[in-house]
């Protein structure tokens, strides 16, 4: 057997070692040993690119991998639960930037309008993800403002650099001599890559990191075209397919279409005024007690602001006290709670929640009316009652977790001010809920220790 | 290789991917997500090729540094989603 035939099956293992990994995340019983194939897959993939025979110098390659592989390990041991979006959007856009790489250097084994094609979309997507990724990885962290940045004439510029890329696009295609125009693709890709994210707020952070990370995988698929390889195509569209049905979940959990998060912040929308009647009741830490201790079914809706206040580990601690105490406990997880999808599982997980009592919004919201306490913590917009009573609201028609159908509410929060979308909750007007002001990691304690 | 045969895996792979990834419950998306991400490091399979090659020097030094950011992506993201799996627990008893 010769030795391309060789490489070539370990692509067709690697992909199939892919596929089943995949699959093998559709439970929480198996994700961790699917992980694993998916890994042992990559390795087999790796050993085979290595074998090939054109390969005539090993140090480049090996210097990449120990430098990469390093860092990879540190950022991946070290990092906080918390900031798993920040960490996500950072490793999307290394993912992009290394396929745009691999576009470039493709170039000095390029020939045929097809490749050159496919050379362009590498490094167009690539660049892409990359500035894209690195202002969301910025937003998510903080280290620039999370708020959507917008100014007149938006559209009007972003259309003129798609303009740009096409028209320097076609013109490196038809002239591969022309290396300006493949430079002002390069430049122009990356500029776009940051236009794209900064009319983007925070709380619509789910939507881009999951269509980022739908890119990443579309940079290495074109990748692959460009190098002729079919394990980067497979491997490639495995990823854009996930990326787009997480983009979809996510602005199907938000009732807007992709185009309205891309295109519109919701900053516009937010000057809405609702009359809200009643008022706001707001409990002691002591009174909240007496609630719970005699209460049998509880459910607890966090939010970002639960991962803010780095509550889930005390929120735990609840958990078992009232578990104790004969108190049947859930989790009601709204999809775009947190500031990627699953965030909030992977925190309380992390805080040795069984996962069996984390419920999705569907799940949750038939029970509610069973529940005697429903505790937000952290959470507003997604539990939002003008979500389905006020028509005139911005958010209306989101799907959102009902806590009001709960016997009573309890609502943990800083102060009186609106969520991100600047929109009044009725839910803190209503009859049965009740406001436990102040830092959420300090309530619940003071929660815990009148149990204790 | 032929561009048609490409296209053919891609459609398969695409329609594939979709079918997959509609059956991962949302507990399990943040672990997805980073896996995912770890998969799409693939990318150093075609650095790998264009760091080796020994031709044209800038190309080396491009796939070397595609290389070094593909592994970042395959290592961290594969040990990270390993780490943040080793969280879920079923309930005891």
């Amino acid at each position: 057997m010769d030795l391309g035939l060789i490489i070539q099956l370990g692509y067709v293992v690697a992909a199939g070692l892919f596929i089943f990994g995949l699959k093998m995340l559709g439970s929480p019983d198996t994700a961790r040993r699917g992980n694993g194939i998916s890994a042992i897959g990559m390795l087999v993939a790796i050993i085979a690119a290595l074998l090939d025979q054109g390969i005539v110098q090993y140090e480049y390659i090996l210097g990449g991998m120990v430098v990469g592989g390093l860092i990879g390990a540190v950022a991946a041991r070290t990092v906080a639960m918390t900031s798993m979006p920040e960490m996500v959007a950072l490793f999307n856009g290394v993912g992009g930037a290394a396929s745009g790489l691999v576009g470039v250097a493709a170039l000095s084994i390029a020939d045929g309008s097809f490749t050159y094609i496919t050379i362009i979309l590498s490094i167009l997507i690539g660049g892409v993800t990359f500035t894209g990724s690195l202002v969301a990885y910025g937003k998510l962290s903080e280290t620039i403002g999370s708020g959507a940045v917008t100014f007149g004439g938006q559209k009007f510029v972003n259309g003129l650099i798609v303009i740009g890329i096409l028209a320097s696009a076609v013109m490196f295609v038809m002239d591969p001599t022309n290396t300006n125009m493949l430079y002002t693709v390069v430049g122009l890709s990356l500029l776009f890559g940051i236009m794209v994210v900064i009319p983007i707020g925070g709380a619509d952070m789910p939507v881009v990191i999951s269509l980022l990370n739908s890119y990443s995988g579309l940079a290495a698929c074109a990748a692959g075209f460009a190098v002729d390889n079919n394990v980067l195509i497979v491997a490639g569209s495995l990823v854009g397919a996930s990326g787009i049905i997480l983009t979809q979940i996510m602005c199907k959990a938000m009732n807007r279409s992709l185009s309205n998060v891309l295109f519109s912040g919701f900053a516009s929308v937010s000057t809405t005024v609702t009359e809200v009647e009643g008022e706001i009741k707001p409990i002691s830490v002591e009174d909240a007690y007496y609630v719970l201790e005699a209460a049998t079914n509880v459910a607890i809706i966090p939010g970002y602001g639960m991962a803010v206040a780095q509550a889930q580990h005390v929120v735990k601690e609840l958990m078992e006290l009232l578990e104790a105490n004969g108190c049947e406990v859930n989790y009601g997880i709204h999809p775009v709670a947190g500031r990627m999808p699953g965030h909030m599982n992977v925190l309380l997980a992390e805080a040795d929640v069984p996962y069996d009592q984390l419920l999705e919004m569907d799940d949750i919201n038939p029970r509610m009316e069973s529940v005697d306490v429903a505790i937000v913590i952290g959470a507003n917009d997604v539990v939002n009652p003008a979500a389905r009573e006020v028509e005139s609201s911005p958010i209306y028609g989101m799907p959102v977790i009902n806590v009001a159908d709960a016997r009573t509410v309890f609502v943990l929060k800083r102060s009186m001010a609106s969520g991100f979308a600047g929109i009044e909750n009725p839910l803190f007007y209503k009859d049965n809920t009740r406001m436990l002001f102040g830092d959420a990691k300090e309530s619940i304690g003071g929660l815990v220790r009148e149990f204790s | 290789m032929d561009v048609s045969y490409l296209l053919f895996i891609l459609m398969l792979s695409v329609f594939l991917g979709f079918e997959l990834i509609n059956k991962v419950p949302a507990t399990l998306h943040t672990p997805l997500m980073s896996g995912a991400n770890a998969i799409s490091g693939i990318t150093v399979v075609g650095a790998i090729a264009l760091a080796g090659s020994g031709n044209a020097d800038m190309a080396q030094w491009l796939g070397a540094g595609a290389v070094a950011l593909a592994s970042i992506n395959v290592v961290g993201g594969y040990m990270v989603t390993d780490r943040m799996l080793g969280f879920f627990k079923k309930k005891e008893g």
